[in-house]
């Protein structure tokens, strides 16, 4: 398993758009990808669950990346992440 | 005539006739099934229709409101596709044995309501968003087209609110303003009416019996007026007609040059106070950013920006103006003006107190994490620094000094970065009497005119009293900002005027005379000031001096 933590810059948090980009992300890996905001946790794969989290401003936000393709899934969405959030 | 007010999310005026847009929501019932598998099968065809359609809201959403705003109709895929979401509808259509519309209905408004009760307000306007979604599953599992208004005649839609694939199929060459009960400045009718450019207000609690009716919309005023009488809407042409006319000449006006009718150019800038502000700068056409003011990244925190957030910050609007020049001034925070974390003191006079450049070349610390963030994005576009409250050549000798340490610190540890213009802020009348000798320090001087009339004319600008003897053009004003210039070119500055002064139209043909090279103002004065120095003729007779 891989994971990652990362603080939100974006002034927005995770609104409609990302949210539909990361799942864009994420559903082209076979891994279990999950997003957790304190005690809440989402699939990263369903767009309800993330939004749901309302990920603000200054929010930390912990990814969790179980299977096969997890160092290339790991990669490829910290850097989306880091690039876009 | 009747008199509507509302919450205006975008200017202009619009007179026509008011037409309400009714929903074609099919009345939704439940109803006892027996073949579960049929009705299954029934939402997966209906969600494949409804993918379908939503590609083509998308295709045709970017082409006529960009790829950003036509974003939301791949969201609604997602949301269509969310596998809680079918799971739901699914569940309950096996388990209840009902119908699908009505699963559908009944896990939209449950969805619903999991935004609705959002502490925010972004999430909580997604609510709409989900039963749209819904809504556009019912309609193909009833059979409805999806629902569009036409109309022959231009028209103002009045609605309780529209949902975003609503807007999207409006024909938009007939809808001459938004009227909703609903909606917020976050809502997509707002973000819509801002692409189209025409006005729209929420929240008007309007009656059903204006449906068909003339109508005026004053987007200014926030004012929806139904069978208006007539001298209202003769003053209400009269208005848009003058309105119309400016935004037309300013239309012409972009991408023109700020060159007088004799060939003097002039660069025009903009102020701007946090990232939000570079819309409108590029709206207005500004040819670059001639003061950021970073104050809004210390104010509203409780503890200093870390370096990272600042270069993000400033990476961002370097990226934005895509190699326009921008034009940082640092800190510039006083005990009038400041975040608690700062610790500062009360001060009797804080305009003439421990502010801006004396904080930073006092705590360094602040200072070089700002500089570091700086020298950190200048490789993604042309940035300049400016530093404000300058009084004296030693403290630019030692504010360079930092600055080449933190360059020395940058190439030790193979950070890249760019040339970085430096500038000094001239507001205080020394720096003014100085300026040949500060010319030779630094590659600009921007003249904030603001602080400077305070100092020199010793008027307190906060205090309505002083307001019989405040004149912005004093003569001692003018001298000096014609001294700062000749001193400037002299050393080989070139020299702009960031304050008020440098947006006033009534002043920029003798700044052009004086040989000003740049003004940088509120991105609303850019066009107007562009038009204002295209219509001058510096050959023509100088007009007489006072």
């Amino acid at each position: 398993m891989k994971e990652f933590s990362y603080i939100i810059k974006d002034q927005l948090g995770i609104h409609a758009r990302p949210a539909g980009l990361l799942v864009k992300k994420a559903s082209a890996f076979k891994s279990d990808i999950t997003i957790a905001k304190a005690a809440k946790t989402a699939d990263l794969k369903r767009i309800f669950g993330i939004m749901g989290l309302g990920v603000k401003q200054g929010d930390e936000i912990i990814i969790k990346i179980t299977g096969e393709d997890e160092e290339e899934a790991f990669t490829t969405i910290e850097e989306f992440i880091k690039e876009n959030l | 005539m009747q008199q509507y007010t509302g919450k205006s999310v975008y200017g202009g005026i619009a007179l026509g006739k008011a037409l309400i847009f009714h929903k074609k929501e099919g009345k939704v019932r439940r109803k006892h099934i027996e073949d579960v598998e049929t009705e299954i099968l029934r939402v997966d065809e209906a969600r494949e229709k409804a993918r379908e359609e939503l590609q083509k809201l998308y295709d045709k959403a970017v082409i006529e409101v960009g790829e950003q705003n036509a974003m939301i109709f791949q969201v609604h895929q997602m949301m269509l596709e969310d596998q809680d979401y079918m799971d739901s509808i699914i569940y309950m259509i096996r388990n209840e044995q009902i119908n699908a519309e009505y699963a559908v209905a009944s896990t939209g408004d449950n969805f619903a309501e999991l935004f609705s009760s959002m502490d925010d307000d972004y999430m909580k306007e997604r609510a709409a968003d989900v039963r749209d979604v819904s809504n556009r599953l019912i309609k193909i599992l009833q059979g409805k087209a999806d629902g569009s208004l036409l109309m022959e005649q231009p028209y103002i839609l009045v609605a309780d609110d529209l949902a975003p694939s609503e807007t999207l199929q409006l024909d938009k060459t007939k809808v001459l303003a938004f009227v909703t009960r609903k909606g917020s400045t976050n809502s997509h009718t707002a973000i819509l009416a801002r692409m189209m450019n025409i006005p729209a207000l929420i929240g008007v609690e309007y009656d059903e019996n204006c449906d068909g009716k003339d109508a005026i919309v004053d987007g200014y005023e926030g004012i929806f007026i139904i069978e208006p009488i007539e001298e209202i809407s003769d003053s209400m042409k009269e208005k848009q007609r003058k309105i119309m006319y400016k935004k037309k000449l300013q239309q012409e006006l972009k991408g023109k040059e700020n060159v007088t009718i004799d060939g003097r150019r002039i660069g025009i800038y903009a102020n701007i106070g946090s990232v939000s502000d570079v819309a409108s700068v590029l709206q207005n056409d500004a040819e670059g950013i001639g003061l950021f003011r970073s104050e809004f990244l210390y104010l509203g925190k409780d503890r200093f920006p870390t370096e990272e957030e600042q270069f993000q910050t400033y990476k961002t609007v370097l990226e934005s103006m895509a190699g326009k020049k921008v034009v940082i001034r640092t800190l510039d925070i006083g005990a009038d003006k400041q975040a608690d974390y700062f610790g500062l003191e009360k001060e009797e006079n804080p305009a003439m107190g421990y502010r801006a450049i004396r904080i930073c070349l006092n705590q360094p610390d602040i200072f070089r994490t700002q500089l570091r963030a700086i020298y950190r994005a200048s490789i993604y576009g042309t940035v300049a620094i400016m530093y404000p409250m300058i009084i004296s050549v030693d403290e630019v000798k030692k504010i360079k000094g930092i600055v080449q340490s933190v360059k020395d610190e940058l190439t030790l540890q193979g950070i890249p970065f760019n040339n970085v213009e430096q500038g000094i802020m001239i507001e205080t009348p020394a720096a003014v009497m100085i300026s040949d000798l500060l010319a030779k320090e630094v590659d600009f001087f921007s003249i904030g005119t603001n602080d400077l009339t305070q100092y020199t004319l010793a008027i307190d600008r906060q205090n309505p009293k002083l307001d019989f003897i405040y004149d912005s053009h004093h003569p001692a004003i003018l001298r000096m900002i014609q001294m700062v210039i000749e001193n400037g070119h002299k050393g080989g500055c070139w020299v702009g005027i960031c304050g008020e002064l440098g947006g006033d139209i009534t002043l920029i043909e003798e700044f052009l005379r004086m040989g000003l090279d740049e003004v940088s103002v509120s991105p609303n004065l850019i066009l107007s000031l562009r038009e204002k120095v295209r219509n001058t003729d510096l050959k023509a007779d100088r007009p007489k001096d006072k």
